[in-house]
């Protein structure tokens, strides 16, 4: 059986890791330690922890005075409250300034449940890669969320991590690779190409799996940047399996398969399904069958495939 | 150094600036003209022109960014850059954006202009000074009218509970905002009541008096164990008569007639 973990302990795991090298850090939070893991920061390291209250848009803005400071600040809330709330004080004071700041968004997707639409967010990626300077990334499970954390910590400029509460298949190991700009490919195969990111990736292996056993062969890319988008990778899948299909707990407008769109839109035109939430807001539910009734699984994954698949020339 | 002639000359250039590049806030510059010049002419903001990157220095946040121009000003009197830059103000490819913006200007510390966030970007330099140790000071001029924002409010609270005793926030408290004043649009009230209130050290002055400035900033740079905010009763448009106390001026450049009548004045006032 696979080990299940909610991502968002990747966060909070990594964040002890850079204060044990003692690391000129500072965690943020709104009033949401112990949802997002940063309460494990300020119980073993309070001098690095910060609780806000409930003030997003402060928080972005004490945020960006620290990293003008020579502090890094770590900004964490659920996702809706940081991407959507503080978005004119991400673009004007971190972006625009070109501050090291760390933007976390917890509670992303459709899976957060039963808290219902007002807590799921789906529109933060849209939001987060339409501006300049800012780095977008969507690990797939604890640990991927461990390392994607520590490598935006080393990269300089804003950087933007989302992640889901729910406990989802590990399916990556401490000696996985991890690369900002690079996707990592999951598994091989030649007539179509899945990018998929977040819970998603889980879903896209399993419906490789599954599609294997009708004889079509689904090659699998875990796509967790989002921005910068891993271009080679996707022009490449293009041109060797003809179809792509891309997979996200997101809206479609503007996610990670928007990219994609515009990508192969400007330089490889090839056909391209998009998994991902069509255009209406979630509701309250379990978790999983939230995921199956707006097609965000491995049935959803498998017809995108067949439909990419029959537009292939 | 005479900081009256210096406030005079501060003056003139919003005024050529703003005439100059034909568009520009110099309503409001005006109005701030003479706490820009008491904070960086006075003594009291540790900066150092030739090292505009220097870690030492204090910093400086306009969180009413479209005040540039009174910043500008200062900036190229103080030596961060040379005077003629001034008249480039809002050309294409200018080191003086229209609104401040970080990387383009020596000495300017933080890009703003969607108003209501400097406040917190004063606490965040605040809070990170003291947690590196270092005694750097933060100061953040506001407007009147970015108070009506809900975000300045949010930083008031932070300070306050963080005791941020190396920032000083000014307000610049000229009572017009772009469509009216500030009583007809969102009333402020009394604001010393209410930063008292959110437990700040409240100093209550007229912003316009030189020896009044300077000695607000003294007491400021005094006081212990909470933040400061200075009150600075002041007149929108201060020193051109046709344009104080008038929201029309709040974003509009002068002609060359107009300009030539406000530069008078201002001169003028030399010889009472």
């Amino acid at each position: 059986m696979i080990q299940q973990l909610p991502m968002r302990d990747g966060y909070g795991k990594a964040l002890l890791e850079l204060c044990q090298r003692g690391e000129q850090i500072l965690v943020l939070d709104a009033d949401v330690a112990k949802s997002t893991r940063t309460v494990w920061v300020r119980e073993q390291f309070p001098e690095r922890f910060l609780d806000m209250g409930i003030s997003e848009q402060d928080m972005v803005g004490t945020a960006a005075g620290l990293a003008l400071s020579g502090v890094t600040p770590f900004v964490s809330t659920y996702g809706v409250f940081l991407a959507g709330r503080a978005w004119d004080q991400i673009r004007t004071t971190v972006c625009y300034n070109k501050l090291n700041v760390k933007l976390a968004g917890a509670h992303a997707g459709i899976s957060v449940g039963p808290d219902g639409a007002t807590h799921q967010a789906l529109e933060d990626v849209a939001l987060m890669r339409v501006l300049p300077q800012m780095t977008v990334l969507v690990p797939c499970d604890a640990e991927e969320t461990r390392k994607a954390t520590l490598a935006m910590a080393e990269r300089p400029g804003p950087c933007y991590i989302r992640f889901g509460r729910e406990a989802v298949p590990v399916i990556t190991e401490a000696d996985t690779p991890f690369e900002i700009g690079k996707a990592r490919l999951c598994r091989a195969g030649e007539d179509a190409a899945v990018f998929a990111n977040g819970a998603m990736v889980y879903e896209a292996l399993q419906a490789a799996e599954t599609l294997a056993g009708e004889g079509i062969s689904v090659r699998v890319y875990d796509l967790h940047t989002v921005k910068p988008l891993d271009e080679e990778a996707i022009l490449n899948a293009a041109a060797e399996t003809g179809c792509l299909v891309t997979a996200e707990e997101h809206q479609e407008a503007g996610g990670m398969g928007s990219a994609v769109a515009e990508l192969l839109a400007k330089k490889a035109p090839t056909p391209l399904e998009l998994v991902a939430v069509k255009d209406c807001f979630g509701q309250s539910g379990q978790p999983g069958e939230l995921m199956a009734r707006y097609g965000l699984d491995c049935q959803g994954i498998c017809a995108a495939v067949r439909r990419a698949l029959a537009r292939k020339k | 150094m005479n900081l009256q002639e210096m406030s005079k000359t501060v003056r003139s250039d919003i005024l050529t600036m703003v005439n100059r590049a034909g568009s520009g806030h110099p309503g409001g510059s005006l109005s701030a003209a003479d706490l820009m010049v008491g904070l960086y002419f006075g003594g009291f903001l540790r900066v150092d022109p030739a090292r505009p990157d220097w870690e030492g220095r204090d910093r400086f946040i306009l969180s009413k960014g479209h005040a540039a121009p009174v910043l500008y000003s200062v900036l190229a009197r103080k030596g961060f850059f040379p005077v003629e830059q001034l008249w480039t103000l809002r050309r294409m490819g200018s080191i003086l954006q229209g609104h401040p913006h970080r990387e383009s200007t020596p000495g300017l510390d933080c890009s703003s202009g969607s108003l209501g966030q400097g406040l917190s970007i004063a606490n965040g330099l605040a809070l990170g000074f003291r947690l590196q140790g270092r005694d750097n000071r933060v100061f953040c001029l506001l407007g009147d009218g970015e108070l009506q924002e809900g975000q300045i409010w949010e930083a008031v609270m932070t300070a306050a509970q963080h005791k941020l005793d190396n920032l000083c926030a000014i307000v610049d408290y000229n009572h017009v905002q772009l469509d009216g004043t500030t009583e007809q649009i969102k009333d402020l009230g009394d604001l010393c009541a209410k930063f008292r209130a959110f437990g700040w050290h409240v100093i209550e002055l007229d912003g316009h008096d030189m020896e009044q400035i300077l000695a607000a900033y003294r007491m400021a740079e005094r006081f212990r164990g909470r933040p400061s905010v200075l009150i600075a009763n002041t007149v929108k448009g201060k020193g051109v008569s046709f344009m104080e106390g008038d929201c029309a001026w709040h974003g509009a450049a002068p002609n060359n007639e107009q300009l030539a009548r406000a530069l008078a004045e201002i001169r003028g006032e030399e010889q009472i």
